[in-house]
């Protein structure tokens, strides 16, 4: 009994943070799901898919994969290239993980973009236990995913409209991810060396061909260039 | 469908073992916290700014420039979400503006 009211007052107090993602995730989710649909894989895929990957992302670039001919070694090269980002979470998420138990596969497991920029930033109340803090945040993210993709699906089969341009939505949002690291950093090289490093190779080995190249320039521009370290304008 | 069942369980694993590759291995690579982590930690600050780079232009990759639209429709979504984003800084009205005025352009006017 003690044990569940501890887990009840942590996940009261995880909640509220999570609102947000709650928003973010229907949206994501559900067009997900409908573009899931939309290529002919229904909810039992877009299910699985949501629960054992969490990671919204590389799931969007999966699509590509999942219609065009099958290439797992590529698929799982942009997965890495896609979360690459998240080595970064898990370095500045090393202190706070620590002493979390038998929780910590999971909390490490779903550690997705939202989970990361809540659970760096926030800090679990006196009362409350910081490893079931840590981990309803997680699950409650978890949960909003995969009911969004989900409903996605299911409005997709049941409701039949145009969804013609429906994948630019992944685009849409690698150019706002883009947008927002440009403005809250003060040094543009290593995002310019992503973006002319990869047009480069675009031009000269082909869309088919230039997705290993651009991975080697980046890394060996970036190598040339460590001298110049990021300069957060907000930790400056 | 284009895939298989079988094939799509093996894409679905390799997206997950990707994510998951890159969410545990700080955890493994450095389990004392505050150890020296170097290249890699190095790594781990710049190549979030790349990736996005690298996947702006994947996702265009397909825009053919030569062919019937010349890639106007995408110009345009791309400006208007920049635009926005830098502006409001809200994903949500970015992202959704943004695929609504590119669906709205090759559904109608360029299609």
């Amino acid at each position: 009994m003690m044990n569940t009211s501890k887990k009840m007052t942590a996940l009261k107090a995880a909640f509220p943070h999570t609102i947000p993602v709650l928003t973010g995730f229907s949206f994501l989710g559900i067009a997900y799901g409908l573009l899931m649909e939309s290529k002919g894989y229904g909810v039992g895929w877009t299910f699985l898919m949501s629960t054992l990957a969490f990671a919204g992302s590389a799931q969007y670039v999966a699509i590509t994969f999942l219609t065009s001919a099958f290439n797992p070694v590529y698929a799982l090269l942009m997965t890495l290239l896609v979360n690459a980002r998240h080595l970064f979470y898990g370095v500045s998420l090393l202190d706070k993980y620590q002493k979390t138990g038998r929780l910590k596969p999971y909390l490490i497991f779903g550690l997705c973009d939202e989970t990361f920029s809540i659970t760096c930033s926030t800090d679990a109340p006196d009362e409350v236990e910081r490893k079931w803090f840590y981990f309803f945040i997680t699950l409650l993210d978890h949960v909003y995913w995969v009911v969004g993709s989900v409903l996605g699906s299911i409005l997709g089969s049941v409701v039949s409209f145009n969804t013609t341009g429906l994948e630019f939505v992944l685009t849409a949002l690698f150019v706002v991810i883009f947008v927002g690291q440009w403005k809250s950093q003060k040094n543009h090289k290593p995002a310019m060396i992503g973006l002319v490093g990869s047009t480069i190779c675009l031009m000269v080995f082909g869309k088919d061909h230039f997705i290993i190249p651009a991975m080697i320039t980046i890394l060996v521009a970036l190598t040339l260039h460590r001298k110049d370290p990021v300069h957060n304008k907000k930790a400056a | 469908m284009v895939l298989s069942p079988i094939h799509t369980v093996i894409i679905i694993l390799m997206v997950t073992i990707g994510t998951m590759f890159t969410r545990f291995l700080p955890f493994i690579l450095f389990r004392k916290a505050g150890s020296n982590k170097g290249y890699i930690d190095y790594l781990g600050t710049v190549l979030p700014y790349s990736a996005i780079g690298l996947l702006v232009v994947y996702c265009l990759k397909d825009v053919d420039l030569t062919g019937p639209t010349r890639g106007i429709p995408e110009g345009i979504a791309i400006l208007i979400i920049a635009g926005l984003h830098y502006w409001k800084e809200n994903p949500l009205v970015s992202i959704g503006v943004g695929t609504a005025v590119y669906m709205l352009l090759i559904q109608t006017v360029f299609a």
